[in-house]
């Protein structure tokens, strides 16, 4: 099954929508509550960043008996230095983002915990691609 | 603790979510910052917070938690009410400070998560 959703840049009023919406497909699936839970924590965290931190991109999901696997691809503006920004407490949200109750350089650390796989790729002046991984059993 | 015995500790109006003020709940989390509830495991479903936008009902559904009182007098939008009924949540909103509003929910014998 593959789905796809579009971000937009600064959209926060709907910034989950993609990682609900995925949410109720895997409910509807019958995965596991927790495989569900950690799938969609990681997802949520890189659709905000998404929303938050590029302009815009999209998100997809690929599900089979086994796995899912989400892409966030984002249009830029790149991270310059991942290592950096695998780092928890480092960030460079805006105020509006840290209103909104993230930005406190949780999120891609978040986004490790939850998954099997993650892989960020990042190409400054180009974009980002978020790829995370879970097993579904 | 019933959901209800909750409200009236915090001197709290339920917004929606009052078909299910019989429920008992024994743990709670209050924070302002989402990330942190989403590093939340299994089965807390009770959140204080003074975070009051549409990223709140947001985090909540993707952590599985369908419990959130607003404190510091944090109105929710009729959208994140709407939101919130569809996800099935009890909202509250209390007049209280963070700290007083976790302060008299300790008292009353409520468990921190960690």
């Amino acid at each position: 099954m593959h789905l796809e959703y579009t971000v937009i840049e600064g959209d926060f009023v709907n910034a989950g929508s993609a990682s609900s919406a995925i949410k109720k497909t895997l409910k509807q699936l019958n995965v596991n509550p927790s495989i569900v839970k950690r799938v969609v924590v990681a997802l949520y965290e890189a659709e905000v960043n998404a929303i938050a931190h590029a302009y815009g991109g999209v998100v997809t999901a690929d599900i089979d008996a086994g796995k899912i696997l989400l892409r966030v691809i984002d249009k830029g503006p790149g991270i310059p230095d991942i290592d950096w920004a695998m780092q928890e407490g480092n960030s460079t949200a805006s105020p509006e983002v840290r209103n909104m109750g993230f930005g406190a350089g949780m999120g891609l650390p978040n986004i490790k915990k939850n998954v099997d796989r993650l892989n960020v790729q990042s190409t400054v002046g180009v974009g980002t691609t978020v790829e995370m991984e879970v097993n579904l059993s | 603790m019933k959901l209800s015995e909750i409200a009236k500790v915090l001197n709290a109006k339920v917004v929606c979510g009052q078909d299910r003020l019989d429920e008992e709940q024994d743990k709670v989390f209050a924070s302002d910052l989402m990330s942190d509830i989403l590093t939340l495991g299994d089965n807390f479903p009770m959140i204080v917070t003074g975070l009051c936008t549409m990223q709140t009902i947001r985090t909540a559904e993707m952590g599985n938690l369908d419990i959130i009182v607003f404190v510091r007098k944090k109105k929710p939008t009729e959208e994140m009410i709407e939101l919130a009924e569809d996800e099935g949540m009890v909202l509250m909103e209390c007049d209280y400070s963070m700290f007083k509003a976790c302060g008299l929910l300790w008292e009353a014998g409520l468990k921190p998560i960690y």
